[in-house]
C-alpha cells in the first residue's frame, strides 16, 4: 500500500502540492499523456485558487478550509480493504434488482460487485481500466470545471480511480446500477474518487449512488462526477448520502446533456458531518428536460450545503428544481440555487423551489435562489418557504388518538413526500422513506407504517 | 354514573381576558343523543373544543367528568383513546398524509388503549370498506391525502367515517350539518343513526332544527351567552325554529 500522510506542519495548499510532487506518476493512467497534462494543469490551478474561505460568496456558509486542514492520510494506490460481501449485505437495497458496483474507499472492487447480468455492450467498472475506451477519451475532463472550482482541480490533480459507466447508443438498461460507496478506512482518510457516466444517444440508464461508512474513521471525500447524456438519452441519477457523522465530503457533479434528452438528479442527504454538493447541469440542445430534486434531513450538528447551477445555454428547454430541508437539533442547511439563462436561450421554462421545515430553534437554514436571465421570452419562477409544522394539523391528528410525536413525524414525512414522489424506483422511494422516518426525532419508529402503506398501496 | 358531567364550566381564551363559557352544566348518559342549539357566538363550538382538549382555552372554574374521571387531566390523544371524538366544523386538510397512514395509526392507537390487538392490513382494509359504505364515501378517497381535494360534503362525510372507524363512546359533532346539501345531510344523518347504540352518546351542535329531523335527539339544549338557557326534548328545537333566539337574548338566562 502506498500512502502519504499529509504534513500538517505545512500550509494546506503546500501539503497537497508536495504530496502531488512526491507521487507524481501514481495517479490514474499515469502513462496517459492527456490525463497527465490535465493533472499538471489542475495542481497549478489548485495552487493559484487556494483553499476556499468564507469570504468567497460560494463558500460563505460552509467552512471547508477547516475540514481540509485535518491530518488525513492520502492513499495513492489500492489498499487491502478489509471488507467482505457479508459486510455489505445489509446495505444492498431490498427489492432492488440492480447491477451492483462496490467502491471501497473510492475505488471499485470488482470481487465484491455483482455485474454478471450486465448486457455485454454496457461497461460498468473501474475508471482506471477505461483509459482506452473511446468514451473516456471523448468525455473525461470535458465537463468538470478544474479551471475555476478548486476542489475539482484538486480531484483532477490526484485522480486515481472511480466508477466508469458507458451505455452505448440505443441501449435501454432495464435494471438500475447501484454504486455502493463504502468508507472502510482504519485511519483518517482523504479520498478523491472520480466517476464518469456516459449515456449515449437513445440510451437509458438509472444510477443510484449510496454512500456509507463501515468504520468510524474520520474521512473526507472529494468526489467529482461527470455525466454525459446524448440526444434523446435518459439518465436518472440518485445519490443517497448516509455516511457517518464524522465523514465529510464535497461532491461535485457536472452533467452535460444534448437535445431531447432527460437528465435527472435526486440527492438525499441523511447523515454526514459537513456535506457540500456542487451541481452544474448544462442542457445543450433543444427540448432538454433537466431535473434536480433534493431532500435533506438534518440532525445533530450536520451541515449540508447544496449549491446548484442549471446553465441554460440552449433555447427550448425545461428545468425543474425542488429541494426540501427538514432540520432538527443544531443542524444547518444551505441552499444556493442558480438558474442561468443565456441571451439566446429563448423559450426556457425554469422552475425552482426550496422549502424548509425548521423543527428546532437551534437549526438554521440559509437559502439563496438566484435567477440570472438574459433572454426575454422565458418562464422562470422560484419560491422559498421556511416554516414549522402546522399546529392545527398536529391537533387534528391528536384528536384521533395519534400521539403528538407520531403526528409530527407523519406530517414531516408528508412534507418530504413531494420529493419522494419524484422517485421512479419503488425500492428506492421506500428505502428513502424508511430513512426519513428513521431520522425523525423522538419516536423514530415509523418503519411499520411505511411498510404497511406500501403493502396497502400495492 | 353519567358518561359526561359538565359542572359550572367557565372557560376563557388563553392570553385574553374574555370569558366564553360562563357556567355550563350538562349531563349526558350512555346512549343518549343531545343537541345544543344557539346563536352565533354563544359558546357552542367552544364547549366542543374544550371537550376535545384544545389548548388555547383555559378552564377557570368548574369541572368535566367523563366516565367518572377528570377529563381535563387528559391529553388530547388520551381523550380520543378513552372514546371522546370530535367531528370538526372545519375539517383540517393534511397534505401528503395519506388517509391510509392516518387511519391505521388512529385506529390502532385507540384499539391499543382499549386492550385490543392491532388490525392487520387485510382486516383494516375490510373495516375501511365497510365503514366507508356507512356514509357513502368513495373508498378510493382512502388512497388520497386526508381531506386534500375533498369537496365540502366529502370532508364532512369523512369526519363521520372517522367516527365510524374509531367507535367512540362520546361523539361530539360540531356543526356537521353546515355546508351540506339536503342529500348529503341525509347521508350523514343516516350514517350517524346507524352508529347510534346503547353505549354511544352523541352531542350534536347545530344552528338548524333541520338536522334534528333526521337525527332525533333525546334532549335539546339552548346555549346563549355561554350558558345553557333552557333544556327540553325535541319539541324545543321546533319551537326555536319558529321563535328564534330573541327571547333568550332579551332576558338573560337565569341559569
Amino acid at each position: 500500500m502506498s500512502t502519504t500522510t499529509l504534513d500538517t506542519s505545512a500550509q494546506t495548499i503546500d501539503r497537497f502540492v508536495s504530496a502531488f510532487q512526491v507521487n507524481h506518476g501514481q495517479a490514474l493512467n499515469g502513462t496517459n499523456a492527456s490525463v497527465a497534462k490535465r493533472r499538471e494543469a489542475a495542481i497549478q490551478r489548485f495552487q493559484e485558487l487556494g483553499v476556499p474561505t468564507r469570504k468567497q460568496e460560494a463558500w460563505k456558509y460552509t467552512d471547508i478550509a477547516s475540514v481540509l486542514d485535518r491530518p488525513y492520510t492520502l492513499p495513492l494506490g489500492p489498499e487491502e480493504a478489509d471488507v467482505s460481501a457479508a459486510d455489505l449485505d445489509p446495505y444492498l437495497i431490498d427489492d432492488l434488482d440492480a447491477h451492483v458496483l462496490v467502491l471501497v474507499n473510492g475505488r471499485p472492487d470488482l470481487s465484491l460487485s455483482q455485474l454478471d447480468a450486465m448486457p455485454e455492450d454496457v461497461t460498468v467498472g473501474s475508471l482506471k481500466d477505461a483509459g482506452d475506451h473511446p468514451a473516456f477519451e471523448a468525455h473525461y475532463g470535458e465537463y468538470a470545471d478544474a479551471e475555476d472550482e478548486v476542489l475539482t482541480a484538486l480531484n483532477t490533480a490526484f485522480v486515481q480511480d472511480g466508477a466508469f459507466i458507458h451505455v452505448p447508443e440505443d441501449v435501454e438498461l432495464e435494471q438500475p446500477i447501484l454504486l455502493l460507496h463504502v468508507n472502510a478506512a482504519q485511519d483518517d482518510l482523504l479520498m478523491q474518487p472520480r466517476h464518469l457516466f456516459v449515456v449515449e444517444a437513445d440510451a437509458k440508464a438509472r444510477v443510484i449512488g449510496r454512500q456509507l461508512s463501515l468504520t468510524g474513521a474520520r474521512t473526507f471525500t472529494n468526489t467529482v462526477t461527470e455525466m454525459f447524456v446524448g440526444e434523446r438519452g435518459y439518465l436518472d441519477h440518485y445519490v443517497i448520502q448516509e455516511e457517518d457523522d464524522n465523514a465529510s465530503q464535497v461532491l461535485s457533479r457536472f452533467g452535460y446533456h444534448e437535445g431531447d434528452s432527460v437528465l435527472s438528479t435526486d440527492t438525499f442527504t441523511f447523515s454526514g458531518e459537513v456535506v457540500r454538493n456542487n451541481m452544474t447541469l448544462t442542457p445543450d440542445g433543444p427540448n432538454c428536460e433537466t431535473n434536480l430534486y433534493g431532500l435533506v434531513i438534518g440532525h445533530g450538528s450536520m451541515h449540508v450545503d447544496n449549491n446548484t447551477l442549471v446553465d441554460h445555454v440552449h433555447a427550448d428547454c425545461v428545468s425543474n428544481e425542488l429541494y426540501k430541508h427538514v432540520l432538527n437539533d443544531q443542524s444547518t442547511a444551505v441552499f444556493n440555487g442558480k438558474v442561468f439563462v443565456h441571451r439566446d436561450s429563448q423559450r426556457i421554462d425554469a422552475y425552482q423551489s426550496n422549502d424548509s421545515l425548521v423543527l428546532n430553534n437551534d437549526a438554521q437554514i440559509y437559502t439563496k435562489p438566484e435567477l440570472e436571465i438574459y433572454a426575454d421570452d422565458v418562464k422562470c419562477s422560484h419560491g422559498t418557504t421556511t416554516g414549522q409544522l402546522d399546529e392545527e394539523a398536529v391537533y387534528a391528528m391528536r384528536t384521533r388518538g395519534i400521539d403528538e410525536a407520531t403526528a409530527r413525524a407523519l406530517l414531516t414525512l408528508a412534507f418530504a413526500g413531494e420529493v419522494l414522489e419524484q422517485v421512479t424506483l419503488d425500492a428506492i422511494s421506500e428505502r428513502v422513506e424508511l430513512a426519513v422516518a428513521g431520522k425523525l426525532p423522538e419516536r423514530f419508529n415509523l418503519t411499520g407504517l411505511v411498510e404497511t402503506a406500501s403493502a396497502l398501496n400495492a | 354514573m353519567a358518561l359526561l358531567e359538565v359542572e359550572n364550566l367557565h372557560v376563557s381564551v388563553e392570553d385574553e381576558d374574555i370569558e366564553i363559557l360562563k357556567g355550563v352544566d350538562l349531563t349526558i348518559n350512555e346512549g343518549e343523543v343531545h343537541a345544543i342549539m344557539g346563536p352565533n357566538g354563544s359558546g357552542k363550538s367552544t364547549l366542543a373544543a374544550v371537550l376535545a382538549g384544545r389548548e388555547e382555552y383555559v378552564v377557570t372554574e368548574g369541572s368535566i367528568r367523563y366516565k367518572g374521571e377528570d377529563l381535563l387531566e387528559l391529553e388530547v390523544e388520551e381523550r380520543a383513546e378513552e372514546g371522546v371524538f370530535l367531528a370538526f366544523q372545519y375539517p383540517v386538510e393534511l397534505p401528503g398524509v395519506s388517509m391510509t397512514n392516518f387511519l391505521r395509526e388512529a385506529v390502532n392507537s385507540v384499539r391499543e388503549a382499549r386492550g385490543e390487538e392491532e388490525l392487520g392490513a387485510a382486516d383494516f382494509l375490510k373495516l375501511v370498506r365497510e365503514r366507508a359504505k356507512l356514509v357513502d364515501l368513495d373508498p378510493d378517497l382512502v388512497k388520497r391525502s386526508v381531506n386534500q381535494g375533498f369537496s365540502g360534503g366529502e370532508k364532512k362525510r369523512n369526519e363521520i367515517f372517522q367516527l365510524a372507524m374509531l367507535e367512540p363512546t362520546l361523539a361530539v359533532l360540531d356543526e356537521t350539518d353546515s355546508g351540506l346539501d339536503i342529500d348529503a345531510l341525509r347521508t350523514v344523518s343516516d350514517g350517524v343513526n346507524k352508529l347510534r347504540s346503547d353505549e354511544r352518546a352523541f352531542l350534536l351542535i347545530t344552528h338548524y332544527q333541520r338536522l334534528l329531523d333526521y337525527i332525533e335527539p333525546d334532549y335539546v339544549h339552548v346555549m346563549v351567552n355561554g350558558r345553557i338557557a333552557e333544556s327540553g326534548d325535541k319539541d324545543l328545537a321546533i319551537r326555536l325554529e319558529e321563535e328564534g333566539y330573541e327571547r333568550f337574548q332579551r332576558e338573560p338566562a337565569a341559569a
